[in-house]
């Protein structure tokens, strides 16, 4: 067990403490696409004690351009069960809860109950904004990111520590109003990037280290090589989610492409 | 002057709607913040730029 995680003993913002928290702690990661390829290999590999990951689609031809959790042999297989397979190749001392469906208002509230942190690896914005929503009802802290052609974003949100996602944005932009990853093109190590940095905020919350990207959005571009981090300290006390009580996840099922 | 994501520029007066649709904004794929506080989308349209206000402007991209 030491040898394992010899590197993160010597990481004063982690240590012995801190990798006993990681192996006590729960993360689920909702998508095994590109993002959470990334996020649950690193995820994995730090010795987070248990990860959950969901998805409902079956690992193609033209996902391993990127989603490197899933290889050749995985064609045709639920991505959540290949995700599973290859976490715990890299890691055999982990528990993995593989969830081969869709995360839905019928059962998210009680997905993420036994989670500590949740990470969006999802495509869609109406899916972002389901796990935002149901993580701000629940008090559960999360983090979003985004990623399409060579940029991102990554934004985390904790209860009572900076703005949600619908707080930011207001309605969830539709289909037709944003690029897609496939027909607008995504660079895999893009998607890499920015699934990584979700794992790293993953880790940061649940030893307690270091400053997240709450109240922040982190945008990268690969092609320009440049970044920002934009601030937005306060949340929207009008918000519908965060700001206000009796917001209702069924009642937005459209709004989340159900 | 008016601050946008850091940069001063003599925007005063100006609508806000005008300097998005210059930078080729989505409004639906924005957050906005002047002063620290999240601007509504609601108040887009009849927000101008006052001297002095400190604006942040971010969009977001799905895909995952």
């Amino acid at each position: 067990m030491e040898e394992r995680f010899a590197r993160h003993y010597v990481l004063k913002e982690i240590g012995e403490e801190g990798q006993k928290k990681l192996l006590s702690s729960k993360v689920l990661l909702v998508g095994a696409g590109g993002l959470g390829s990334a996020a649950a290999l690193y995820l994995a590999a730090a010795g987070v004690g248990t990860l959950g990951i969901a998805d409902p689609d079956e690992v193609e031809l033209a996902n391993l351009q990127r989603q490197i959790i899933h290889d050749t042999e995985r064609l045709g297989k639920n991505k959540a069960l290949s995700a599973k397979e290859s976490i715990l190749k890299l890691n055999p001392e982990i528990h993995v809860n593989a969830y081969p469906f869709r995360l839905t208002t019928e059962n998210i509230s009680k997905m993420i109950e036994e989670y500590d942190f949740i990470l969006d690896c999802v495509d869609s914005f109406g899916s972002k904004f389901l796990i935002n929503d149901a993580c701000v009802l629940a008090r559960k802290p999360f983090c979003h990111a985004g990623v399409v052609r060579f940029s991102g974003q990554v934004m985390t949100y904790a209860p009572g520590r900076g703005p949600c996602l619908r707080c930011m944005l207001g309605n969830v932009p539709q289909k037709g109003e944003y690029p897609l990853c496939k027909t607008a093109g995504v660079l895999g190590a893009a998607v890499g990037v920015i699934g990584c940095l979700q794992a790293a905020e993953a880790i940061k919350y649940l030893v307690g280290a270091g400053e997240l990207l709450t109240g922040r959005v982190f945008r990268i571009d690969l092609l320009s090589m440049r970044s920002s981090t934009a601030s937005f300290e306060k949340a929207d006390p009008d918000c519908p989610v965060c700001g206000k009580e009796g917001f209702s996840l069924k009642e937005h099922r459209e709004e989340y492409g159900e | 002057m008016v601050k946008i994501n850091g940069e001063l520029l003599p925007l005063e007066g100006k609508k806000l709607t005008d300097y998005l649709k210059e930078h080729h904004f989505s409004v639906s794929l924005i957050a906005v913040e002047v002063n620290g506080s999240i601007l509504p989308k609601s108040s887009y349209d009849d927000f101008r730029f006052s001297e002095g206000d400190v604006v942040e402007i971010v969009s977001f991209v799905g895909g995952g």
